[in-house]
């Protein structure tokens, strides 16, 4: 088995998978919301910036934006539906105990908190890079900010569109919470994604310019060898190594990753630097 | 005066004039007052030129046709001292005194902002038409002309309209209600102008509304209920007409839409907190992208007739807030009216749950930001050393952990 593996390992042909097609087609349709929600929320959030009025005009004027931003919404929450009515489904198949706990969770974990302080010490060339498995402690974060964050921007953006309904059994000082914490929320998600996740996925030296595995779903097995060899520790030991195969991802998807991936680093660093500059001035 | 005198004036003129004005004519007897024809003899021939070559005829042709001219007036009832000097006269007459007529006119330009300026300015000077005739400078369609000859662009407030002609009262009104419309004389005043710091001064900050409300006497009785209007009377400063109102770059009803949004502007110069709040909201911040649909200040407060809170008749008291939320929101109750919309989140005691909200925001972000910030700067020199190690090496497998995993595999 150790032989089989190792031969194959140093073949630049073998590839494993990595995210399922409808993880990426949540992850797509959750980066494409999310930036129709940046571009026309951001003028409102900055309204009194210098570029606000320009923004908004740009993109069809306050009335417009208005629309787009609701429209966007809804979409983005019937997307974070679907992947909570998948979870509870999964649930329900069975599949808790993997799902709930353990290396293949996203749940977070003791093992994270140790991985993070050695991470650290790795940082400063105090010690080896951490034996990380199929999900770090930072993707573990990404994850929770977004499922948090959703929540909470979702839950508000449904109050201040639906004041009237929500008034009805809500105390009127509620809307003045929901638009700080709406706000608040969407900057923080705003300047997480467009500068610590795009950093953390595409632009460390390691990946720069950007890593197209959420548009591929693969990646080469050496990769998997060097980033997360306990998971490949694991796939080895369980013999499920070889069922992990795949094929070479698309080099039209690949394109199409790189394409999309340009196109939405861009917008976003152009609004961390608006953001800077509004809160700047 | 028609053809007749003037066809003799133009005969007695080739008579006297034509042999030359070179050779001066032999010393003339000091006659009777001379009269206008006399004048006329040398004042309208084209050819005829004084000492100093500049032509005499100038434009007392117009003179005939003036107010004064028809009047049956003769040069001499202005210039009186030419009723007695030997002609040809010379160059300096004395200053023509119009107070000789109009005294009571004189009187009152004499304590106006203008009394260092001389009638001519406004009235001209030969060619005065009354103020009847369209063709006068004082007619009323040509004043605001005529006072633009000195005040290009009118005093008050920078960014307060450019021309006077941009505003609504006489771009618009004037073209098309003419006698009816208001132009400069309107608010100002004509030979009394006085500077607006005057108490007497129909722009005196006590008196706008009176000024306007010769016009507008439905909307001064309005205005007169409100809070803005009290204050004034009980000699506080506040609001009147002119301080909301952009006093020369007023706009017409059509601009409404638009006005209403910037007119936040105008409350912001005096009640700058609660303009700060409202920014903060939803309706402030759609405003101040330039989104019409939204509540602005006049919505919730109305604009004439503004009352304080505490007033049952204010549109914001207890009583009424319900009402003027459903002007917009269909359907809402008191919950949705408790609202506040000049919510403060640095005022502890007014908006306890919003202070500490967003001292939790402001902690949240601030802690996420610095420890992402911090693990990001600490990766990103070691990530940049580990990729060129990796290339250095050239090796499919990079070598800190390659060691550890040769180690476990």
């Amino acid at each position: 088995m150790k032989a089989e593996t190792m031969a194959v390992a140093n073949h630049d042909e073998v590839w494993v998978e990595r995210f399922a097609a409808i993880d990426r087609i949540t992850h797509a349709t959750l980066f494409t919301t999310f930036l129709g929600l940046s571009l026309t929320g951001l003028p409102l959030l900055f309204s009194d910036a210098a570029w606000a009025h320009t923004m908004a005009n740009l993109l069809g004027g306050y009335g417009v934006t208005g629309t787009l931003h609701r429209l966007f919404g809804f979409a983005m929450l019937f997307c974070f539906a679907f992947h909570v009515g998948r979870i509870v489904f999964r649930l329900y198949r069975k599949r808790g105990p993997t799902m709930l706990w353990g290396p293949d969770s996203l749940v977070p974990q003791p093992r994270d908190l140790f991985q993070m302080y050695d991470h650290f010490m790795y940082f400063l060339g105090r010690g080896p890079r951490p034996n990380f498995d199929r999900y770090t402690y930072w993707e573990k974060f990404d994850y929770w900010a977004v499922f948090w964050g959703m929540g909470i921007i979702g839950t508000s953006g449904l109050m201040l569109a639906f004041p009237v309904f929500f008034s009805r059994f809500l105390p009127g000082d509620v809307f003045t919470l929901a638009l700080l914490v709406h706000g608040e929320e969407a900057l923080l998600a705003m300047v997480f994604i467009f500068t610590i996740h795009f950093f953390n996925g595409n632009l460390r030296p390691e990946k720069f310019p950007m890593d197209t595995v959420m548009f591929t779903g693969r990646i080469p097995l050496h990769e998997l060898q060097d980033e997360r060899p306990a998971e490949y520790e694991r796939l080895v030991r369980e013999g499920r190594l070889e069922h992990a195969f795949v094929p070479p991802p698309l080099k039209r998807l690949d394109l199409v990753g790189r394409f999309v991936g340009t196109i939405a680093i861009s917008l976003g660093l152009v609004m961390v630097a608006l953001t800077l500059v509004a809160l700047l001035s | 005066m028609s053809l007749v005198p003037r066809i003799i004036a133009v005969a007695v003129l080739f008579l006297i004039c034509t042999p030359s004005l070179d050779a001066k004519p032999a010393k003339a007897k000091a006659l009777p007052a001379p009269t206008t024809d006399d004048c006329l003899a040398c004042h309208s021939d084209p050819e005829a030129t004084r000492g100093d070559g500049k032509p005499l005829g100038r434009d007392l042709g117009k003179f005939a046709a003036s107010i004064h001219g028809q009047g049956g007036l003769a040069c001499t009832d202005c210039h009186a001292d030419l009723a007695t000097a030997e002609l040809p006269h010379g160059e300096k007459l004395a200053r023509v005194d119009c107070a000789t007529c109009h005294s009571d006119t004189a009187e009152k330009h004499a304590g106006s902002v203008h009394k260092a300026q001389s009638c001519t300015g406004c009235h001209g000077v030969h060619d005065i038409l009354p103020a009847s005739d369209p063709a006068s400078r004082t007619a009323h369609a040509n004043v605001p002309a005529t006072c633009e000859s000195c005040h290009k662009q009118p005093p008050g407030p920078a960014g307060r309209g450019k021309s006077i002609k941009d505003g609504f009262h006489v771009g618009k009104v004037l073209a098309e209600y003419g006698e009816s419309a208001p132009v400069c004389s309107t608010c100002h005043g004509a030979h009394d102008i006085l500077p607006p710091k005057d108490k007497r001064s129909p722009m005196h900050h006590d008196q706008v509304a009176a000024t306007c409300g010769t016009c507008h006497s439905d909307v001064q009785e309005t205005w007169d209920k409100s809070i803005h209007a009290q204050m004034i009377a009980s000699g506080r400063n506040a609001a009147t007409c002119s301080d909301c109102h952009a006093v020369h770059g007023i706009l017409g009803t059509e601009e409404m839409p638009r006005w209403r949004v910037a007119a936040t502007q105008e409350c912001s110069t005096c009640h700058a907190s609660k303009a700060n709040t409202y920014r903060d909201t939803f309706h402030g911040k759609a405003s101040s992208l330039g989104y019409e649909r939204v509540a602005t200040c006049s919505d919730c407060h109305g604009n004439h007739a503004i009352r304080p809170k505490a007033d049952p008749a204010s549109m914001v008291s207890a009583q009424n807030r319900v009402a003027t939320c459903q002007k917009c929101h269909p359907g809402t109750g008191e919950n949705f009216a408790a609202y506040d919309p000049h919510a403060d989140p640095h005022d502890r005691e007014r908006n306890p749950v919003l202070f500490y909200a967003t001292m939790f925001m402001k902690a949240l972000l601030g802690g996420t930001f610095a420890f992402f910030g911090l693990h990001t700067a600490l990766w990103a020199p070691r990530s940049l050393k580990d990729r060129r190690a990796r290339r250095a090496a050239h090796a499919p497998k990079q070598p800190t952990s390659g060691d550890d995993e040769g180690g476990r595999a």
